[in-house]
Formats: structure tokens, C-alpha cells, sequence
């Protein structure tokens, strides 16, 4: 293939050509199928086939409201397209006879609209209207919820490829300058700047170099990778040969999870497609540039997200860290130049070699440019994804775009960045989100996973979570690691058993630096972090499990009991009959009471009550 | 490689595909993790003679492959049932009888904590709680929830899955 146009001017035809049809569009991430999207998009088929209606069916991958799956979109010709959520097949046949016949949107049903160059509807809020989309902006994320991830002419139509055709014209040494001008740093956690990562590779001597993207995204409550894997895969794949073609190497592996089966599926499938139009391989688009790329899947290590440990498990070897120096730039995969990025870091750049670096370090603070993808998880309204201009506060995020918590609760801690991240709590809910304000505060950015909690999450309890994940995970090479985190998840349970002395506090703390300057590699470097920000911010928790051998979130089941209240327990039983131990005395129609030496602390008791007459404290 | 009763050999699916395999993957750098990935796919799990022959055929030595093989938690070294058996002996399950339960589990399949029926129909396996405290005692098989379990439930209950 020797130019894009043709390709580009077929894909615009095909694409434009579907706003002259019905079409209805389900939202097939891992998100979707997993809520029924699958069953829905059966049954909106058959509907529609029953009724003889002339509609197009496609699929699309996740639009970033993982809280109103399954969603789907419905849009007529020359009309606003309009996104309805918690759609299951009971409600398909409403929606076609109103929307599709009637021409009428299901308002109650709609959630955003998207009108395009079409007038809107009454009544629905516009898609950067919404309170959920209102403070994002959407870069890498542009095409999720709106193309389809299986189809190449979607990617080329919406300005895909257009960046390597860009690139392909360029020194390597320009794009190189474009991408240290954009201020872009890794996405993945690190925040390393990449235009500087690309510079070292460049620079290394050698013949072979290597691209490796790093899609080992293994981090509790951290989906954006494989969101922007599933709803993207081309851009991903863009960006890699950008970077190949800056950094001159010829060949790329995509190291991504076994757990996430559908984004290794459509990058297979991406691949392939690539190769057959000759955007992939030899000489592409006659610059006598060629790429080959495979992708390696995981076979579950958590530690094998850190870079070394990575490079390691392609070559077969056990996911073990490296001592470096020397680094990857230098002697990465089989010893080579190796430039490693994470996916979100590839899939931003197609978007800056098409629009330049100062478009790009136009958003965000001043250390920290761009967009970034965060997850948004916990006991928050609306769950998903989210991208924001750098410099956000934790607020905007939390009360503005996930709707503020859950049942009315009162906002406690954002755990941000993982295992590795730390708990901020309220007096930090107005910092600005950067790499080096989140570092300041004793948490990092990690990959963007953002776990809200709220009033009823024990602090302790939520580091002691955490440890016993880095400490199953550790992968054992080096002593700080390895028998740091497993005493200080040993001092935890203490703690949260009610077992714990004064000293711990202490304890806790040395160790935990420690280990933090210690560590061989990130993951044990950070892994105290969870203790350490608990401690800064919440110490007053700790000491109350140990001091007064009490829970004050009322979590920890060791140090909880249960007591009934008298004025509202009506009699009727019910706890008495749910008690597995035994513990709960009383006759019907009189107020019951808990025998404390009895009660094994189930819970079961409180569940069945309906008059809300039994306490946990 | 078994042997049959005529005294020739007989070479089964799985050692054609495990030789298509090992071929495909032999000098390719870094095969050994997507072979055991796909070794395991034809046998449902790591067995010990499996490994031999990849160390031979890689020409990769048998401890490395061991230590990738228990490195990562997606290699089985024993073989797994087609239904896990996970009975809860949390507090509560405790103080209602669980113990009694995974004995009789046991002793109808045959195996104890982490073992697998010869059959592979069954793996069993004991766990902290499984969150449904009101239920004990209880196990889940597979996906499904079983609570307000008797000792006589127990044959009913391990009927339901093939």
C-alpha cells in the first residue's frame, strides 16, 4: 500500500453511509457482555426481525458508564443518536415500537443523547452536557461507545492511521521533539516523560531494537487499559509504530493478561486486518519502514507489570524484576534497546503527531499535560470511566462525574493508584490530580484507579486488603519485599483482630520506609504505601483498634459486637431463628437480646432484621 | 507414549497435538510460557511427563521449566475437576455443623482439602466464607449457592453436576 487515501476515502463512504439507515448499536465490552449486553442484542435482532423492520445492527465497546449497562443506542436517519442504559430485554420491545416505529425516544430510558449535526431531543441531556461527560474530555477515548473496535474502516474514518501516515514523513528525531514537546509521561504509573524514554532508546547502539507495550494492567479497580485495548485496539497499535518508527526498531509485543481474553481477541483480530491492507509489515506506505507485532499473554503474575519483570516473562522466564542499571533503554527484551510503554501512553500518541504537542500540553497543569483516564470504582453513584484534563480535583471527580457516594453516605478516602497507591482522605479531596501533587500526598497516580469509600470502610481493614495483595504477589527475590510486607500484613491482621500493642504503630512505620527505599522494584517500593498514608491520615483508627478495641467504621468483625435495641425490636423472631450460634434469646412479641459470650460475630442477625433493631459497633 | 495390550504403541490426540505444538514453538525465543499455556489446554493441566518431554524438546532443563511452571498461578500441576466443590467453614458454618459436611463430602468422593476425584468430575476445596453466613452451613459448587445444608443433602447435591 502506498497511500492511505483510497482506504481513507472508502471508509468515509461506509461510514457516512450509515447515517441514512436505522441502526441500533450495543455496547459489547467486557463491561456489556457481562451485564447481558450479549442477550440483549439477540433479542433487539429478533424483535426486529419479527416486525419486519429495516434496521442496522453494530456493536461498539464500552462508552465509559459501566453503571447504566447494557447500553444501547438507537439512532434514525438524519435524527440524534440516543443512548439509553439499564436496558434488558424486557424493555427491547418498548423501545422498538416507540423509538424505531413511533420515531419517539424512550425519555425515561434515555440517558445522553448525541446529536451530531441533527437537532436534539427535548428532554435528554447532550453527551457533554451531562453531569457525566460535562468535565471530561475525550481524547483516547474518543472512539469507545462510538465506533466499532472490529472494524478498521471505523478506526480509519475517524482520523486513524492518519497519525503514522503523518509520522511516516517526519524524522525520527521530529517525532521524537513533537513527543517531548507534548509533555506526554508514561501513563502507567511511573510517569517517566516519554519523549525522553524514546530519546534514550534512539540513542542506544544496536541493530535490533524492540517495542514492548506494557497491557499487564493487574491492578484491583484498574479496567482503562483494557478498555482502550477493547474499544481501541488500532490506536494502540498506531501509536507502537510511531514509536517504532521514532526510536528504529521493527518489531513489537504486546504483553497483555490472559485474564482479558476479548482485547487480546480484537487485537489478534486487529492485527490481522492490518497485515492483509498493508499497514502492518514491509514498507509501509512506500517509506521503506517495516513492523511486524505479536502479542504474549500473561499467565498471572502481578509483578509482572513492572517493566524487567515483564521483559523477563517474554522470554520465558520466570516474571522476576531486574537489577538495573542497566535500564531497557540499553539491554531490555533478549538484551536489546527496548522501549516500553504502557497502552494508554501508546494510544495518546497517534492523537498528538495528528494534532502537534502543543495542542496536546495545551490541557493539564504544568508538570503534568494531557488527559488521563481514570477508573472509578467503590461506593460511588456512577461507576466507570472517566478522562480529565490533568489538574482535576479529587472532588470535581468524585462528587461532579461519579455522582457523589452511594445511599447517602459521607465521603471517607479515594484510594488512588492501586495496591501501590495510598488513601487520601477529605481534607485532600480538593488537590489537583498530577503526577506530582498525588506523589506529594503519599499516594501516586498509579494506572488511574480511582477506589472511593465511604463512612462504613475501616482504614485498617483496607490496608491490611491491600498487603495481603502485594504480599501474595511479591514475587520473593529480594528479603525487603518478601518478608517486609508479610510482617506488616502479619501487624495488620493483629491490629484488626484486636491484638494489636502501641508499639505496632511505630513498627509500622519504620518498616514501611524500609522496604520503600529497599525494594528491589515498584511493586515492593510502593507496596507500604497503603500503610503508610493510612497512618498520616487516619491514624486516629488505628489507635482506637488498638487503644480502645474498637472498629469505628464498625468493619472489623474481631472487635465488633452486636447489640439489639430495645424501643425497636417488635418481637417477631426472625433473628432468633437466623442465629447459627444460638446467641439470640427472646420469646415473640417481646424485645430479644444477644448473649455476647454466645455470638460468633456472623452478621446473619442484622440481615434479617426489618426494623433496623440490631447495632454493629 | 501408552502401550497397548498387542504390544504396539498407540499414540493418542493429545501426544499429536502436544508434538504439533512443540514443533511450532522450537525455535522460537520465549516459546516456553505460550507452549505450557497451550499444553495445558490439551490436557487440562501440567502433568509431570508433559513437562519431561517439553525440557527435552526445548532443550530447556527440567528445573526451569518447573520454576516457570510454579512461578505463574495459571499452571495446574495436578489435575482440576470439571466442578469445584468450595464448602465454607467460616465461624458461622462451623458452629452449624460444616465440619460434618466436608467429612461427608469427603468421604463420598473420596478425596480431602484441595484433592480431585480420579473421574475429574470433582475437585473440593475448603474456604474462609463465602458471605452467606444466614444460609450455614453452606458451599458453593461452581457458581451456585447451597445453604441449609444436611449431612443426607449431600449425595443429592453432587448428583446435580456431571
Amino acid at each position: 500500500m502506498n497511500n492511505l487515501n483510497e482506504i481513507r476515502e472508502e471508509s468515509l463512504r461506509k461510514y457516512n453511509a450509515r447515517l441514512d439507515k436505522t441502526r441500533i448499536v450495543v455496547g459489547l465490552g467486557t463491561c456489556g457482555i457481562a451485564a447481558g449486553g450479549q442477550k440483549v442484542m439477540d433479542a433487539l435482532k429478533k424483535e426486529a426481525a419479527e416486525r419486519e423492520l429495516d434496521v442496522d445492527f453494530d456493536i461498539t465497546s464500552c462508552i465509559g458508564m459501566c453503571y447504566a449497562e447494557p447500553v444501547v443506542e438507537i439512532s434514525l436517519p438524519g435524527a440524534a443518536s440516543v443512548v439509553y442504559g439499564g436496558i434488558y430485554p424486557d424493555k427491547v420491545a418498548q423501545l422498538l415500537e416507540s423509538h424505531v416505529i413511533g420515531k419517539t425516544p424512550v425519555k425515561e430510558l434515555a440517558v445522553i443523547q448525541i446529536p451530531g449535526n441533527a437537532t436534539p431531543y427535548d428532554g435528554i441531556d447532550v453527551m457533554e452536557k451531562a453531569a457525566y461527560y460535562e468535565k471530561q474530555v475525550r481524547s483516547v477515548t474518543s472512539r469507545l461507545g462510538r465506533t466499532n473496535p472490529e472494524n478498521i474502516a471505523d478506526y480509519i474514518a475517524t482520523g486513524g492511521y492518519a497519525g503514522l501516515e503523518k509520522a511516516l514523513s517526519m524524522e525520527p528525531q521530529a517525532i521524537i521533539d513533537e513527543i517531548k514537546k507534548s509533555g506526554l509521561r508514561g501513563r502507567g504509573g511511573g510517569g517517566f516523560p516519554t519523549g525522553m524514554k524514546w530519546q534514550f532508546v534512539h540513542n542506544a547502539v544496536g541493530e535490533k531494537k524492540y517495542i514492548v507495550c506494557n497491557a499487564d494492567e493487574g491492578d484491583p479497580g484498574a479496567f482503562m487499559d483494557r478498555s482502550v485495548l477493547e474499544g481501541d485496539p488500532h490506536a494502540v497499535m498506531e501509536g507502537m509504530m510511531i514509536a517504532a518508527f521514532a526510536i528504529g526498531a521493527d518489531e513489537g509485543v504486546i504483553y497483555c493478561r490472559a485474564e482479558y481474553p476479548l482485547a487480546i481477541k480484537r487485537l489478534n483480530l486487529a492485527i490481522e486486518v492490518a497485515e492483509k491492507m498493508g499497514i502492518m509489515g514491509k514498507n509501509i506506505m512506500g517509506s521503506g519502514f517495516n513492523f511486524k507485532m505479536r502479542i504474549k499473554a500473561g499467565a498471572g503474575a502481578f509483578v509482572c507489570g513492572e517493566e524487567t519483570a515483564l521483559l523477563n516473562s517474554i522470554e520465558g522466564k520466570r516474571g522476576m524484576p531486574r537489577v538495573r542499571p542497566p535500564f531497557p533503554a540499553n539491554a531490555g527484551l533478549w538484551a536489546k534497546p527496548t522501549c516500553l510503554n504502557n497502552v494508554e501512553t501508546f494510544a495518546n500518541v497517534p492523537f498528538i503527531i495528528r494534532k502537534g504537542g502543543d495542542w496536546y500540553a495545551s490541557m493539564g497543569t504544568e508538570k503534568s499535560k494531557g488527559s488521563k483516564v481514570f477508573c472509578l470504582t467503590g461506593k460511588i453513584n456512577n461507576t466507570g470511566l472517566a478522562e480529565v484534563p490533568m489538574g482535576i480535583t479529587l472532588r470535581e471527580i468524585v462528587f461532579n462525574i461519579a455522582g457523589g457516594i452511594q445511599d447517602g453516605k459521607a465521603f471517607k478516602a479515594v484510594q488512588s493508584g492501586g495496591p501501590s497507591g495510598g488513601c487520601l482522605p477529605t481534607s485532600q479531596l480538593d488537590l489537583p490530580i498530577d503526577y506530582d501533587s498525588l506523589i506529594g500526598a503519599g499516594a501516586m497516580m498509579g494506572s488511574g484507579g480511582l477506589v472511593v469509600m465511604d463512612e462504613t470502610t475501616c482504614m485498617v481493614d483496607v490496608a491490611r486488603f491491600f498487603l495481603n495483595f502485594t504480599q501474595l504477589e511479591s514475587c520473593g527475590k529480594c528479603t525487603p519485599c518478601r518478608e517486609g510486607t508479610k510482617r506488616l500484613l502479619e501487624i495488620l491482621t493483629r491490629i484488626c483482630n484486636g491484638e494489636g500493642v502501641i508499639e505496632d504503630i511505630a513498627t509500622l512505620e519504620r518498616l514501611g520506609k524500609v522496604i520503600k527505599s529497599s525494594a528491589l522494584c515498584g511493586l515492593g517500593q510502593t507496596a507500604p504505601n497503603p500503610v503508610l498514608t493510612t497512618l498520616r491520615y487516619f491514624r486516629d483508627e488505628y489507635e482506637a483498634h488498638i487503644i480502645d478495641k474498637r472498629c469505628p467504621a464498625g468493619c472489623c468483625t474481631a472487635l465488633a459486637s452486636f447489640s439489639i435495641l430495645s424501643d425497636k425490636c417488635i418481637g417477631c423472631t426472625a433473628c432468633v431463628k437466623a442465629c447459627p450460634a444460638a446467641a439470640i434469646s427472646g420469646e415473640g412479641k417481646k424485645a430479644h437480646a444477644i448473649d455476647r459470650n454466645k455470638c460468633i460475630k456472623c452478621g446473619a442477625c442484622i440481615n434479617k432484621c426489618k426494623f433496623n433493631a440490631i447495632v454493629k459497633a | 507414549m501408552t502401550t497397548c495390550n498387542c504390544g504396539s504403541k498407540v499414540v493418542s490426540e493429545k501426544e499429536v497435538a502436544l508434538q504439533e505444538l512443540l514443533d511450532h514453538y522450537r525455535d522460537y525465543e520465549g516459546g516456553l510460557i505460550p507452549v505450557l499455556q497451550e499444553a495445558q489446554q490439551i490436557y487440562g493441566y501440567l502433568p509431570t511427563d508433559v513437562l519431561e518431554k517439553i525440557s527435552q524438546e526445548l532443550r530447556i532443563p527440567f528445573s526451569k521449566v518447573f520454576g516457570v511452571c510454579t512461578f505463574y498461578a495459571q499452571f495446574h500441576l495436578k489435575p482440576r475437576g470439571r466442578n469445584i466443590i468450595r464448602m465454607c467453614l467460616g465461624t458461622a458454618c462451623h458452629v452449624r455443623g460444616g465440619s460434618k459436611i466436608f467429612k461427608a463430602l469427603g468421604e463420598q468422593l473420596g478425596v480431602g482439602d484441595g484433592g480431585t476425584t480420579g473421574d475429574l468430575r470433582y475437585t473440593l476445596e475448603k474456604v474462609a466464607c463465602i458471605g452467606a453466613c444466614g444460609l450455614a452451613p453452606c458451599l458453593m459448587v461452581n457458581d451456585d449457592t447451597h445453604g441449609r445444608l444436611k449431612v443426607s443433602d449431600v449425595t443429592e447435591i453432587l448428583a446435580q453436576y456431571e
